[in-house]
């Protein structure tokens, strides 16, 4: 599958299928500070996810503070 | 996973919560936990105005959504940084959300309007960019909350935010902070009152709630803020939530329920005390003469810009 990552932005190839907490426990991501998207909605923690899937990891911690 | 309102697949879990929801009841949750907390800490009304503080991210985006599908009053206002390309593409965002819907939507550009921006002001008053820029945006978004009449300032602070501010301000014992940090801060002459609607959500839900309203926000972080303390409380918040789940709740709703009225005599803090007189250059309350906005303008303002990458990093940095 393809996995896309944010901030910065990078692109892996893991091969599937595979839950998602294998693939972000493989990634040492927690999996509290993203999320996951396929096809524009949320992946949830259980999912499974296939060879041919292409998964946005996205990480939710922003913010300056004065 | 299944949805513990409706038992249909869900699409989020909320550890916290211990509880699963699928798409329709996770919006549920948020709409129903943000009227919950403007009620709670009674922020304002269906019928004053409110002022929402706009930068183009997840969770300033999403209170204006919220407000308006709550039917509340709420006009946006941006602030043009100008942190480069960062900036660009934050005001896109918020213009694109507001045209689609309809909003009225306030700009004020640091650099059209004052000549200087943030990496600017940092540089010239040798403060870190979180807090030039913090500076900026409280004094900019407080005047024009007064000059076009709005009752309120409403902020995207989330749980995250606050439980972070809050671990901060407790390690070292400020208790002026301390003493300020509510939900609600009720206006004083020459200020609005100033409200955290959020303060009931994490920030996941908050990204989870644009993904699933197809709200089109800034993902990238502000290069300025890259390693500061804040990201470093927030991480170290979540390690203790993975472990246990609900401790930032329970951080900071505690510190609202038993602790922060013990900090009451702490405040007010810096220049915004009771006894302050009219700042000689702009006219706000303050105890210095002039406040820290026209103070940093005046070093900050026709300084040499700052020159930036495209992502919006100090060239020399």
């Amino acid at each position: 599958m393809q996995v896309n990552l944010r901030n910065p932005n990078r692109t892996l190839t893991v091969p599937g299928p595979m839950r998602l907490t294998s693939l972000l426990g493989r990634l040492e991501i927690d999996r509290e500070a993203v999320l996951v998207i396929r096809g524009g909605t949320l992946v949830p923690g259980d999912a499974l996810l296939e060879d041919d899937d292409e998964v946005e990891i996205r990480p939710v911690i922003s913010g300056g503070a004065a | 996973m299944k949805c513990r309102v409706c038992r249909e697949p869900a699409v989020i879990d909320i550890r916290r919560h211990n509880a699963n929801f699928c798409a329709e009841h996770f919006l549920k949750l948020v709409r129903d936990q943000t009227e919950k907390a403007i009620a709670e800490f009674a922020m304002f009304t269906r019928e004053e105005r409110i002022l929402v503080a706009v930068s183009g991210g997840k969770d300033s985006l999403a209170l204006w959504d919220l407000l308006v599908e709550l039917g509340y009053r709420a006009d946006g206002l941006y602030i043009g940084l100008g942190i480069g390309g960062y900036s660009d593409r934050s005001g896109q965002a918020t213009r694109a959300f507001a045209a689609e819907r309809g909003l009225t939507l306030h700009e004020v550009d640091l650099r059209a309007t004052y000549d200087y921006d943030v990496p600017t002001a940092a540089a010239a008053t040798k403060r870190v960019p979180c807090s030039a820029c913090g500076l900026s945006k409280r004094h900019l978004f407080d005047r024009a909350a007064l000059e076009h009449g709005y009752d309120a300032v409403a902020t995207g602070h989330n749980l995250d935010d606050e439980a972070a501010v809050l671990f901060g301000n407790t390690l070292r014992w400020q208790s002026e902070y301390l003493a300020r940090q509510l939900p609600v801060l009720p206006a004083r002459p020459g200020f609005p009152r100033k409200v955290k609607p959020l303060v009931r959500l994490g920030e996941r839900e908050m990204a989870a709630y644009c993904v699933l309203r197809g709200i089109d926000y800034i993902v990238e972080e502000c290069p300025m803020a890259a390693g500061n303390k804040h990201l470093g409380y927030k991480e170290a918040l979540n390690r203790i939530e993975a472990a246990s789940p609900g401790s930032k709740q329970a951080f900071y709703f505690g510190f609202l329920a038993r602790a922060v009225d013990r900090f009451a005599d702490a405040a007010p803090a810096h220049d915004e005390g009771d006894d302050a007189a009219a700042c000689t250059s702009c006219g706000v309350p303050t105890t210095s003469g002039v406040c820290a906005f026209c103070r940093l303008l005046d070093k900050a303002a026709g300084a040499e810009p700052v020159r930036l990458t495209r992502k919006g990093r100090p060239i020399d940095a």
